[in-house]
């Protein structure tokens, strides 16, 4: 199944400045994995050595955040969209 | 003192440094870019003196600031009093307490216009026209405000569900509002990827790194208001945990630069139950932050997924502070206790600081006999709706004596 990925400003540079790619899979660890197959980099700057989801990266499926859902586990399906969004602040 | 001291920005995470430019994230581990000085060039040249011979607003220590120079925006920002604070101090039984009181900030109300004026200088230096950001309130009037006092055009993007005074309050300003349908940290991830596409300077996106830095003002006035002093013990409010790690920053600048002694500063965090992925951690024992889903009537502090939480955990793990966290009537009841025994009326986040500092206090985390400064940085008139019926109503009579007579006989009035 495919879905389609939102890639953020500063990822660009490894997806030929692309800012949405379509990729095959099915959950969001295959997602990173197949990212990484179709363009190369990117799974480390995702993730950091034991495979997790880096802690100033946050990765939503359509509205939901996937730490809410099954994290590396949750499952896509056809047309989902995915966003990778680096954390940022606000508040005090 | 032309020379700026910015050497270059920094990743939290990796070491990466790059140059001084529009960007927030390291490219490589996406961890946060931070502004690092080269403190040496300053030494024995930044004094005591100096900084007294200015005038009393946040640009008095502006070599500590990354600017270029002199302020393009808000040049009248800051200097907010330090008042000392004996009848609450009664009330909490502790010996010496202060209130930094950004309630009065200027020129909206909250401490939010000291990051914005850092933030707008820098964007008019970087040569942007239109500035942004994403908002629980405070920040989308101080960017309104400081955008307009200096002609850039400005969007703000926040919850839908905000308070009457903070939409009123950014609107009157005749910036472009944008409610959004969700939580904080929905207006979040839109404004990253808005930022991502269009050309503007999003004072907590891609100019954060100098946003943030502005935040370290708060501390240094507290110290040279308490004559050139570190407090033993601060409490500050937390949403994204920024506030937490510049109170700290600028604390240990002072004392590198030999203005202040080292007086072994306890940083504390203040948080919202219904919020509170960041005093969980510490109370926990982890540095590890799990993003909630924010429920509580301080919305300037709810942010589920606080970007600076693991830092602000670090701060107050090293400092020997600790964090809390108390509910929304517990909010209200501290609200009240500010306004009745000192005459500051905060928003709902002070609240929040005050009831923290009070439980930590009961609980022998905060030591009663020695120094204690509370954060206050924003206005209760903004979030009027958080007290609205926990207020007396005014007791209406007609302009007759006789009814007033009446009316103070029945108070018991002598």
């Amino acid at each position: 199944m495919a879905v389609t990925v939102r890639i953020p400003t500063p990822l660009r540079k490894l997806t030929a400045g692309a800012d949405e790619v379509s990729i095959e899979a099915e959950n969001i660890g295959a997602m990173i994995d197949n990212l990484e197959a179709a363009h190369a980099g990117l799974k480390e700057r995702l993730c950091d050595d034991k495979g997790e989801i880096r802690r100033f990266v946050n990765v939503y499926l359509n509205d939901e955040d996937v730490r809410f859902l099954k994290g590396r586990d949750t499952e896509l399906k056809d047309g989902d969209e995915v966003s990778i969004v680096p954390a940022i602040a606000g508040g005090c | 003192m032309s020379e700026s001291i910015v050497r270059a920005l920094k990743c939290r995470e990796c070491g990466h440094e790059y140059k001084i430019e529009p960007t927030h994230v390291c490219e490589f581990c996406f961890g946060p870019l931070e502004v690092v000085y080269d403190y040496d060039k300053l030494q024995g040249k930044f004094t005591r003196e100096l900084i007294e011979s200015r005038p009393q607003n946040m640009w008095r220590y502006k070599e500590l600031l990354p600017i270029d120079g002199e302020p393009k925006v808000g040049a009248n920002n800051g200097y907010t009093p330090l008042v000392k604070a004996d009848r609450l101090a009664k009330a909490l039984g502790v010996k010496e307490l202060y209130i930094k009181n950004d309630s009065v900030c200027y020129p909206t109300l909250s401490f939010k216009d000291r990051v914005v004026s850092v933030a707008l200088s820098k964007a008019v230096e970087f040569g942007f026209k239109t500035v942004a950001c994403a908002s629980t309130g405070n920040l989308a009037g101080s960017v309104a405000a400081n955008a307009a006092a200096a002609g850039l055009e400005s969007y703000v993007f926040i919850p839908e569900d905000l308070e009457q005074g903070k939409v009123l309050g950014a609107a009157i300003f005749g910036t472009n509002v944008i409610g959004i349908r969700g939580q904080y940290d929905d207006v979040n991830r839109l404004c990253s990827e808005v930022a991502g596409k269009y050309g503007w300077a999003f004072v907590n996106v891609n100019v954060r790194p100098f946003y943030a830095e502005g935040s370290k003002t708060l501390g240094y006035e507290m110290m040279e208001q308490l004559g050139w002093k570190a407090p033993k013990h601060v409490v500050v409010p937390m949403a994204s945990g920024s506030l937490c790690t510049k109170v700290d920053k600028s604390i240990k600048e002072f004392i590198k630069l030999g203005l202040v002694e080292d007086n072994q500063t306890a940083v504390y965090g203040a948080q919202a139950t219904g919020c509170s992925p960041i005093s969980k951690s510490v109370k926990d024992g982890t540095d590890m932050i799990h993003p909630v889903k924010a429920n509580t009537i301080a919305k300037s502090l709810a942010i589920g997924n606080p970007a600076d939480g693991y830092y602000a955990n670090q701060v107050m793990k090293e400092s020997g502070g600790y964090a809390e966290d108390i509910s929304d009537e517990e909010i209200i009841t501290a609200m009240k206790l500010l306004a009745e025994t000192e005459g500051i009326f905060a928003e709902t986040a002070g609240g929040v600081t005050l009831g923290c500092a009070q439980k930590m206090i009961e609980s022998g985390r905060i030591p009663r006999d020695e120094s204690i400064v509370l954060c206050i940085t924003g206005n209760g008139l903004k979030t009027q709706e958080a007290v609205l019926n926990e207020v007396n109503k005014p007791r209406i009579i007609n302009a007759s004596l006789k009814e007033f007579d009446v009316l103070a006989e029945a108070d018991g009035v002598q």
